[in-house]
């Protein structure tokens, strides 16, 4: 076990590394908990998370969740928050809580006014008045919050966007993770984190990472993926950045949450992940399943007695049939917590097993029989996963 | 039908009408009871609204019986034959007594659907017409440990002719017999517990007709249907029940439909009735309220007065009637409650109510409730139906405590 101590208040504990793959497993220690890695955290963006209890969530096993600056800072406010003690106090979560910048929020959902060096400027959807997102303010909102880690403010530019704008927001992004780092009034408590940048394009990227490695922060995320982009690009982008980030930091790659791309991305040697899927797609009667997914709410389950997965231990599985589940649906509104929690619970156990797995030293065969579960033969394996998996020595039939 | 394995037990009648005691016998085994006065656990299809079985079991004394409505069940009947175990392994419930009402309380009726050989009931899929052959087709798929018979309750409406109620006690009766008869030649149905229901709208001839004629057949228990919440004012109620009751058997329960509101639960159970439908919590729920009135008798009269008036004069301020409802409107907040989108919860940062030991309010505080509402958060509706839930199974508690040791007019003052 070597323990290294990083800056700011993480340390990790690294406990395997795989000899085939880029995968590697180890115990984050965070301030609240230690956190196992791979780790992929579910997103509560408005402090909590959709209809599922604290108790609940810690009952699952989740170590780390998600809370959005963008959505609080609007609502309730930092200042409400910080009175409450912190986002922890607020919503009453012991574990450990990751808020992103706001910085995505502005490209998914406000109407831009103008984004300049200074920061980004939108107008709020409650008031229409003008909001200047800075990365000092990014930064004060997230210390109001008191979350485990946060995330710098990152000049956000969508994938499928090519050209001068790219190189700007990578060059930005820069300057802006220098302004977070400097804004930081709480480094002995909360663990503010990089995002790469850089697009599409190689060189940009590794740019990015040769600027961004050199600062002094406890861990670094993978950011401007999955947002539309060919998977062919993305994972070549993933597993260049991963390439260069150093060894004793974890990779956060952001926005990343289908199983088959997680399995993949652990292989490309990213260590934590989100994603609103599984917990959004639950609310539309979508239960995830280790060969894919399963709409509850269509007609053909209306008969069906078994549980979702036979196999899965979760609250929801133990208890309940897809025909109650679909039944459910039509009558009261805690038939979506049941898939919810269901989702949560698969995502959680997918991760469990892939760390163990490496932990073992058979991370690849691993990878082979849960492609097997998910597809129903060979040539159906999507082709971007096959070469991804192969440029790290994992060849699937 | 054999003699009726339910057995209420009497403990105490209160001024010869409020009754005090334990109804015994109830399940197919017989091992469940029910304290009376109670109520019931309310229910869409057999679960909690908002709760899953983890979130339901943080709540201490949950009701020894769930409701179950056709409205929910009528369009499943096809599932439930092929599934052959019955309603309750279906839904998962493994250590309840269901009850199968017709109608859900929580959810008025369109009047103008009901016949001579028919009433309807709402799914998610539309109106569903039942006839006495259908409804007890549906129960036996559904085997529940007791339910209402099928009954003509559309009299709730304000100037119902006499002509009308007088039809609904006698299409009542008739159904009420054919469902007897049908009951007692089905093998399905051994073991499953029959209530009769009281009709007649708000005449007290028809009144004590249906109940004198329904206590004559085998049936366990008594259901008081057309008293819903909105349809009349409490003395006439009042004054109705009593009537009833004195033509019902001292020994077997009366059950309560569609009201729920304290005040009128506490008037009531001094006219005679012994069980409720458990429905109030979620109404309060859906309109974003934690139920917050005091009913602890064990308080300093003193101290007692001055916490009643700080709630009363922050409701005060948002100009609702105290305890009135209007028109039938059975939305309309009560002074049983506080409404947490108020502006004024934003920053409360004391539990819903001070000393409840429900898992919200040990766990949360106003202004997260608040926060939860004012951004459509589901969680709001899962922590209040839990607090809300665990605040009326207080008040039943207190209720009967009170009745143990005469202290209703204590209770009264709350």
């Amino acid at each position: 076990l070597q323990h290294r101590a990083l800056p700011g208040t993480l340390s990790a504990d690294n406990l395997a590394e795989c000899p085939v793959t880029k995968a590697r497993a180890c115990d984050l220690i965070l301030p609240h908990s230690a956190v196992s890695t791979p780790v992929f955290m579910p997103v509560g963006t408005q402090g909590t998370l959709k209809g599922i209890t604290v108790d609940q969530l810690d009952g699952l096993g989740c170590q780390i969740c998600l809370g959005n600056t963008y959505h609080l800072g609007m609502r309730p406010g930092p200042d409400l928050i910080e009175k409450a003690n912190g986002l922890h106090g607020f919503m009453n979560w012991k574990k450990n809580l990751l808020t992103d910048s706001g910085g995505f929020q502005m490209v998914s959902l406000v109407e831009l006014s103008e984004v300049n060096e200074e920061g980004v400027k939108f107008k709020s959807p409650y008031d229409g008045k003008e909001i200047l997102l800075s990365p000092e303010k990014s930064i004060s909102i997230q210390n109001s919050l008191g979350s485990d880690i946060m995330m710098q403010l990152d000049d956000v530019v969508s994938s499928t966007v090519t050209g001068p704008r790219v190189e700007e927001a990578m060059h930005r992004s820069i300057r802006w993770l220098d302004r977070c780092i400097a804004a930081n009034k709480n480094p002995d408590k909360q663990n503010l984190f990089a995002i790469i940048q850089g697009g599409l394009n190689a060189d940009l990227r590794k740019a990015c990472l040769d600027e961004m490695t050199q600062r002094n922060v406890p861990g670094f995320a993978i950011g401007g993926l999955s947002g539309g982009e060919e998977k062919d690009d993305f994972w070549r982008m993933v597993t260049l950045s991963t390439d260069h980030l150093p060894r004793e930091k974890p990779r956060y790659l952001m926005g990343v949450g289908y199983a088959v791309d997680l399995v993949v991305c652990v292989a490309l040697g990213c260590d934590m992940f989100d994603c609103v899927f599984p917990t959004r797609t639950a609310r539309f009667g979508s239960a995830l399943v280790p060969w894919g997914s399963l709409q509850v709410k269509h007609k053909q389950y209306a008969k069906d007695f078994q549980p979702i997965d036979p196999d899965c231990p979760c609250p929801t599985c133990k208890r309940h049939s897809r025909a109650y589940l679909h039944a459910l649906f039509k009558s009261d509104t805690s038939a979506m917590h049941h898939i919810t929690i269901h989702n949560i619970a698969y995502q959680l156990t997918l991760m469990r097993s892939v760390r163990q797995s490496i932990v073992d030293g058979r991370f690849p065969e691993f990878i082979r029989s849960f492609m097997k579960q998910m597809f129903p033969s060979p040539d159906q394996y999507p082709s971007w996963a096959v070469d991804a998996l192969a440029s790290v020595n994992v060849t699937l039939e | 039908m054999a003699g009726s394995r339910i057995k209420l037990e009497l403990s105490r009648v209160v001024q010869g009408e409020s009754r005090l005691g334990v109804l015994k016998g109830l399940g197919r085994t017989g091992q469940h009871c029910l304290e009376v006065p109670g109520c019931l656990l309310y229910s869409h299809l057999g679960t909690v609204p908002h709760l899953t079985q983890d979130t339901l079991h943080t709540l201490k004394n949950i009701p020894a019986v769930t409701q179950v409505t056709l409205s929910s069940v009528a369009e499943h009947q096809e599932v439930l034959q092929e599934f052959k175990g019955g309603f309750k392994k279906f839904a998962g419930l493994h250590d309840t007594v269901v009850y199968c009402s017709l109608h859900d309380p929580a959810a008025l009726c369109p009047p103008g659907y009901t016949t001579n050989k028919t009433v309807s009931v709402w799914g998610s899929g539309g109106r569903i017409e039942l006839t006495v052959a259908k409804f007890m087709a549906i129960q036996k798929t559904i085997q529940p440990d007791w339910y209402q018979s099928m009954a003509d309750g559309e009299t709730w409406q304000s100037n119902t002719s006499r002509k009308r109620l007088r039809k609904s006690v006698d299409r009542t009766l008739a159904h009420l017999d054919e469902c007897l008869t049908i009951h007692q030649n089905s093998q399905d149905l051994q073991g499953v517990e029959v209530f009769g229901v009281v009709e007649g709208g708000d005449i007290l001839e028809e009144r004590a007709r249906s109940a004198r004629e329904t206590a004559k057949r085998p049936v366990a228990g008594f259901c008081l249907d057309g008293f819903q919440t909105g349809s009349m004012d409490q003395t006439l109620r009042t004054q109705l029940i009593k009537a009833i009751a004195k033509e019902l058997p001292e020994d077997k329960p009366r059950l309560l439909q569609g009201v729920g509101r304290p005040d009128e639960v506490l008037a009531c159970v001094e006219a005679g009735v012994d069980l409720f439908e458990g429905f109030f919590p979620f109404q309060v729920t859906e309109r974003g309220c934690a139920l917050s009135f005091s009913f602890d008798i064990s308080l300093d009269p003193e101290r007692a007065v001055l916490e009643l008036n700080d709630d009363e004069t922050c409701r005060a301020g948002e100009g609702q009637p105290n305890g009135e409802v209007t028109d039938g409107d059975q939305t309309q907040m009560t002074s049983f409650e506080i409404n947490l989108k108020d502006k004024r919860y934003h920053d409360d940062f004391r539990p819903l109510v001070e000393g409840c030991g429900c898992y919200c309010c040990v766990n949360h505080q106003r202004a997260y409730l608040h926060h939860l509402l004012v951004t459509n958060e589901l969680l709001a509706g899962v922590l209040l139906m839990i607090h809300n839930t665990a605040h009326y199974i207080g008040f039943f508690s207190t209720l009967r405590e009170a009745l143990a040791n005469d202290k209703l007019d204590l209770l009264k003052r709350r």
